[in-house]
């Protein structure tokens, strides 16, 4: 059981980075759907660069330079040139799905080399890895993970705690009142654009350098569209963002777990099943109606001070 | 004050706002010029050859528009959608469940005549991709949820469950063990006119109906002003749910009828892979042109000219198809941002700009 929910652990971390990257853009009043691209763009460049110079550092410079610039192109357009958030979006999966299958079209199947393998190997964390039954599902991960956790950490406080923060949410529940609060709001827009971007960036790498340790074509799969989905469901808090990945980490490793238990159910059915449970979560979430949980107010507004 | 200063054109003449579009398209070829020539291939060949690939010769020409043809019924569909600020971007398992609907038909019913057989399985997609945006519009318009996650969702669970169809129940006897649902009789497939299918009759009437609908019916009017504002749209006493329900089911319903025209005419048989990523592509077209279906007609015949010339050099140039992906989102991203220079006048204050020289 452990073991499953271990795994479990290792399966949300993608979606994890992914959710949160877009939880911190949303908060400042952007909707972008351009996950899935961003971090096809992090995974291929993270792999290509981590294999190229087996250093581990490249390899997650390039995953955050690479969701970094990604998003940029599209803060560039929605904020500064007001194009619709939606269509921007989606084209920016188009270009990042286009852009990782050509670079990475003579990686697939080459396996990450050793120095990174070891690097992110898994390490029993001294007192936290002995706790009974939370130890070995939380704390004898890869360093990939340890970091997830701290950026759930940071996040929160950063999101909550701070006046960074606060000025954030500012922004996204209404630009024009932030404003004229003196906040500079195209500066704090692009800023967690371009964060956010760069951790659905993190969140592709560790798909290529950890969980598959390869690269393959279309490795993502969804899962950047998931998290976008996850961000209702966790009613942008990063908190939340952890539990639901770690739920649809484990429904998405379910159908594996059933066949080698000897229990026979089609693939095809438990392939459906984060899909189905997404819509579930998303009509449940959309009844309760406490404040805390309602998106920006501001939210894929674009705004236009000389229009104010 | 500052030297450049942004304000909102007031009405903008027809001319200039094409000449614009013209030369944000231009700047992308230009663009994406470079782009190509960063990756190692000679755009003043790609580019010339992607265009001769696409309408070189009549039977290239025809690969076009029979990428045009899903292309524009889908957009069409999707426009239906937007012009009420519902987001659909299910097109993909709308267009899957319209196929599969359309698959029920020409598998199971027998004996009737060709014409009869064609309009049922038309019938059975359009309820079937209608079906499939009811149910995202109906908790839209019940409860609020939001429609862009849940179309999406839709998207993978249509696929997943055709897929599950294509290897088990679906699974031809005579296919020796490959994954493949039997191929439609004759009777399932639509005829021919000048050498292509007739979906394009077909999507050239959705075109002028769909644009008779928006403009000049009370339903199409009560859906834009639905999407102008839901609050002007209580006030003159609309029955928003209705209007949500309706236009979505049109939406789905159109998507479904691309599902009917690609099992029957292109693949003639249900696969899963058949909505080839025209559910997604059509957002764009139908945002390109502006909600409008006129020029939905354009715009997807240019998109469909980029789609084959992409395809085209695959073959003549061994290039892989994601750089016709990369340069297809560099197009878009230059056209999208051109989109701000239609609504916004850039000022550059000339005296402010003297003043800061001279000190």
């Amino acid at each position: 059981m452990d073991g499953f929910l271990a795994a479990a652990i290792v399966a949300s971390m993608p979606m994890m980075f992914a959710t949160i990257g877009e939880i911190i853009t949303e908060k400042s009043g952007l909707l972008n759907l351009g996950v899935e691209g961003l971090m096809l763009m992090g995974g291929i460049m993270g792999f290509v660069l981590g294999y190229e110079t087996g250093n581990p550092w490249m390899a997650i410079l390039g995953a955050i330079l690479a969701g970094g610039v990604g998003s940029l192109v599209y803060a560039i357009l929605t904020i500064s040139l007001r194009a619709n958030q939606v269509v921007t979006g989606l084209t920016l999966t188009i270009f990042g799905a286009g852009f990782a299958s050509f670079v990475g079209k003579t990686y697939v199947g080459l396996v990450v080399p050793p120095a990174l393998k070891e690097f992110f190997a898994r390490i029993h964390l001294p007192i936290l890895g002995d706790i009974p039954f939370l130890g070995p599902i939380f704390f004898r991960q890869d360093p990939f993970i340890y970091f997830g956790y701290l950026v759930v950490l940071v996040s929160s406080i950063y999101l909550y705690r701070t006046r960074f923060g606060l000025n954030l949410k500012a922004v996204g529940e209404s630009a024009a009142s932030a404003d004229a609060s003196g906040i500079n709001v195209t500066l704090y827009k692009y800023l967690h654009t371009c964060i956010g971007g760069a951790l659905c960036g993190l969140g592709g790498a560790y798909m290529s350098l950890v969980m598959m340790s390869s690269w393959q074509e279309n490795i993502v799969a969804g899962r950047g569209w998931i998290a976008v989905a996850l961000v209702i469901f966790a009613s942008w808090n990063p908190v939340k963002a952890m539990i639901g990945s770690f739920l649809f980490g484990g429904l998405s490793i379910l159908g594996f777990r059933l066949q080698s238990m000897g229990i026979n159910i089609s693939q095809y059915w438990v392939d459906m099943l984060p899909y189905a449970a997404t819509i579930l979560i998303i009509i449940l979430s959309s009844r309760k109606n406490k404040k805390e949980n309602q998106p920006p107010a501001d939210l894929s507004n674009p705004y236009f001070r000389e229009e104010r | 004050m500052n030297i450049i200063s942004i304000s909102k054109r007031e009405d903008l003449p027809q001319k200039k706002e094409w000449l614009i579009r013209a030369l944000a398209v231009a700047l992308s070829i230009v663009c994406a010029g470079l782009v190509i020539r960063i990756l190692g291939y000679n755009p003043l060949q790609v580019i010339p050859s992607m265009v001769s690939g696409a309408v070189g010769t009549e039977i290239r020409l025809q690969q076009t528009i029979l990428k045009a043809i899903p292309l524009v019924v889908t957009s069409l569909g999707i426009l239906v959608a937007f012009k009420m600020k519902f987001w659909n971007i299910g097109g993909e398992g709308q267009i899957i469940m319209g196929a599969l609907g359309a698959s029920y038909v020409a598998l199971n019913i027998e004996g009737l005549p060709k014409f009869a057989t064609l309009i049922l399985m038309m019938i059975a997609a359009m309820i079937l991709g209608g079906f499939w945006a009811f149910i995202p519009a109906f908790f839209k318009a019940k409860m609020g949820v939001n429609e862009t996650i849940f179309t999406l969702m839709l998207n993978y669970i249509a696929i997943k469950f055709v897929t599950y169809l294509q290897y088990g129940p679906w699974k031809s006897p005579d296919s020796q063990g490959f994954p493949k649902v039997a191929t439609f009789s004759n009777n399932a497939i639509l005829p021919k006119l000048f050498g292509i299918h007739i979906g394009w009759i077909i999507a050239l009437v959705l075109v002028v109906l769909v644009h008779l609908f928006i403009n000049h019916t009370k339903k199409g009017y009560e859906i834009t002003v639905v999407g102008e504002s839901q609050e002007t749209a209580r006030y003159a006493g609309m029955n928003i749910s209705q209007i949500i329900i309706v236009a979505t089911l049109i939406s789905g319903g159109l998507c479904g009828l691309t599902g009917m025209i690609q099992a029957s005419a292109v693949e003639k048989t249900l696969s899963a892979t058949l909505s080839g990523g025209y559910g997604f592509t059509a957002i764009i077209t139908a945002w390109f042109a502006r909600l409008n279906a006129i020029a939905v007609l354009f715009v997807c015949i240019a998109f469909a000219i980029l789609l084959q010339g992409g395809a085209y050099i695959q073959i003549s140039m061994q290039i892989p198809a994601s750089v016709a992906d990369m340069i297809q989102g560099i197009i878009l991203f230059f056209v999208l941002g051109s989109e701000f220079f239609l609504q916004y006048r850039v000022n550059i204050n000339r005296k402010r700009l003297n003043a800061k020289e001279v000190a």
